[in-house]
């Protein structure tokens, strides 16, 4: 409490003088309320609680040593994404090895049942084993796996799987980074093992003009990348 | 019916105990606050399924907004015994000569993106240029290489490495920024051998299951 008691003084003394009556030493709290309701609010509102999540992505090391058996991979695991301006994205199947026979761009989009039906499907398998790997964990309560032990049985999952598509994000001129980083995030979301962002090339470049039905611009016949 | 009068209580409150509660509260806010540093741009942040927790230390931000500009932010360290940023603004200035004053380099250690030339640093870090002034400095860090010299960001991002080899990369990007823009940061990031990004997501989930599969 904020008073303090008095103590009872003037025994024994009867005639002694009469001292005023002292008042209980009340202290007026109020303007140290008002000022910590200040301070408190002040820092609740200047608190960042939820931290920035972020998501990690990793490119391809530049100084590579290039070795021809190293990145020779499966025609048919090949799946390449071209994104174009406008939220407009065009897959197709394989590679680009005879410029004479083109693949066809197949239109598609960024909601669930685009790209990541496309995804999904190709991605079954390595999907499905992730998935039951995880429905393993989740029932057996009894025995905790700590999360590292799950990051690197899911890691290695993804590494030993070698049926699934080898998914190529390409990005043509006025695509947006929210598109790339969709994108990505699709790759996330179906489990893909292994996805790399890397540049159009030329023939590609021609087919997506085709695609968007826009006449190919002077400077792109030059090549801007390199 | 005998009236009873209740005793007059005076009017005051006792306080004490709200005071103790504040002062409790107050405490907690004070030592668990990490202060939300203002965003030197309007950065719309795309979504993803990412749960990863951004570092809060080591870290390099690079900002890129819709207009195409760039900011770059460091951090100080780990604790306050280190001083990285003065370290890597006095290494910036070694590739422009520059010398920077002891003021401007505490000026400069206090925090903060910067996204100029470097050859308008000095004015910026002036305590003579308004804030006004200092706002229109800010319009956005070259990323492009100008008279047969590596672009102002690489200086940054190189002296950063230099002086704190530790430092990781967050790239705040909005949503609608010029993905040719994001790749020029990239390029210039992995020349300095970063590979990997940390790309700032807001978090939404999307539950998928293998039943969603149809063939």
């Amino acid at each position: 409490m904020a008073e303090i008691m008095e103590a009872d003084s003037g025994h024994g003394k009867k005639k002694g003088k009469r001292r005023p009556k002292k008042h209980p030493a009340h202290i007026d709290m109020t303007p140290m309320v008002d000022l910590m309701c200040l301070l408190i609010t002040f820092f609740m509102l200047t608190t960042a609680f939820s931290k920035p999540k972020v998501m990690e992505i990793v490119l391809p090391s530049k100084e590579t040593t290039k070795d021809p058996d190293k990145t020779k991979i499966p025609k048919s695991r090949v799946v390449n994404f071209i994104l174009g301006p406008n939220n407009k994205i065009f897959w197709y199947n394989g590679l680009i090895d005879d410029p004479k026979h083109p693949p066809t761009l197949e239109p598609t989009d960024y909601s669930k049942d685009g790209v990541r039906k496309i995804l999904l499907r190709r991605n079954k398998d390595l999907f499905k084993k992730i998935e039951e790997y995880n429905l393993k964990i989740t029932k057996n309560t009894s025995n905790v796996i700590p999360k590292d032990t799950i990051d690197k049985r899911i890691k290695k999952l993804k590494s030993d799987d070698n049926l699934g598509p080898i998914v190529l994000i390409k990005a043509a001129d006025g695509v947006k980074y929210g598109n790339i980083v969709d994108l990505v995030d699709e790759m996330a979301i179906c489990n893909i093992a292994r996805y790399a962002i890397v540049d159009l090339n030329k023939p590609e470049k021609k087919l997506l003009h085709a695609a968007l039905g826009i006449p190919e611009p002077e400077e792109s016949k030059k090549g801007k990348h390199k | 019916m005998p009236k009873f009068k209740l005793p007059a209580r005076s009017p005051r409150v006792d306080m004490t105990p709200m005071v103790d509660l504040f002062s409790l509260l107050l405490t907690f806010f004070m030592l668990t606050s990490t202060f939300r540093q203002a965003d030197v741009t309007e950065v719309k942040i795309p979504n993803s399924i990412s749960e990863k927790q951004a570092p809060d230390k080591n870290i390099m931000t690079i900002y890129i907004d819709t207009a195409s500009r760039v900011y770059f932010n460091i951090d100080n360290g780990p604790d306050s015994s280190t001083h990285y940023r003065a370290d890597i603004i006095n290494e910036v200035g070694k590739y422009y000569n520059m010398k920077f004053s002891d003021k401007e380099v505490t000026d400069f250690k206090k925090g903060g993106a910067i996204g100029m030339p470097i050859k308008n640093l000095p004015k910026f870090l002036d305590s003579e240029t308004s804030k006004d002034e200092k706002k229109i400095l800010q319009s956005g860090m070259p990323i492009d290489s100008a008279d047969n010299r590596p672009p102002d960001l690489w200086f940054w991002v190189n002296s950063s490495r230099k002086i704190n080899s530790k430092c990781e990369v967050e790239i705040k990007g909005d949503a609608g920024a010029d993905y040719k823009v994001v790749k020029k940061v990239l390029d210039i990031l992995q020349v300095n051998k970063i590979d990997k990004f940390n790309l700032t997501t807001t978090v939404v989930k999307e539950t998928v299951s293998s039943k969603d599969i149809k063939d």
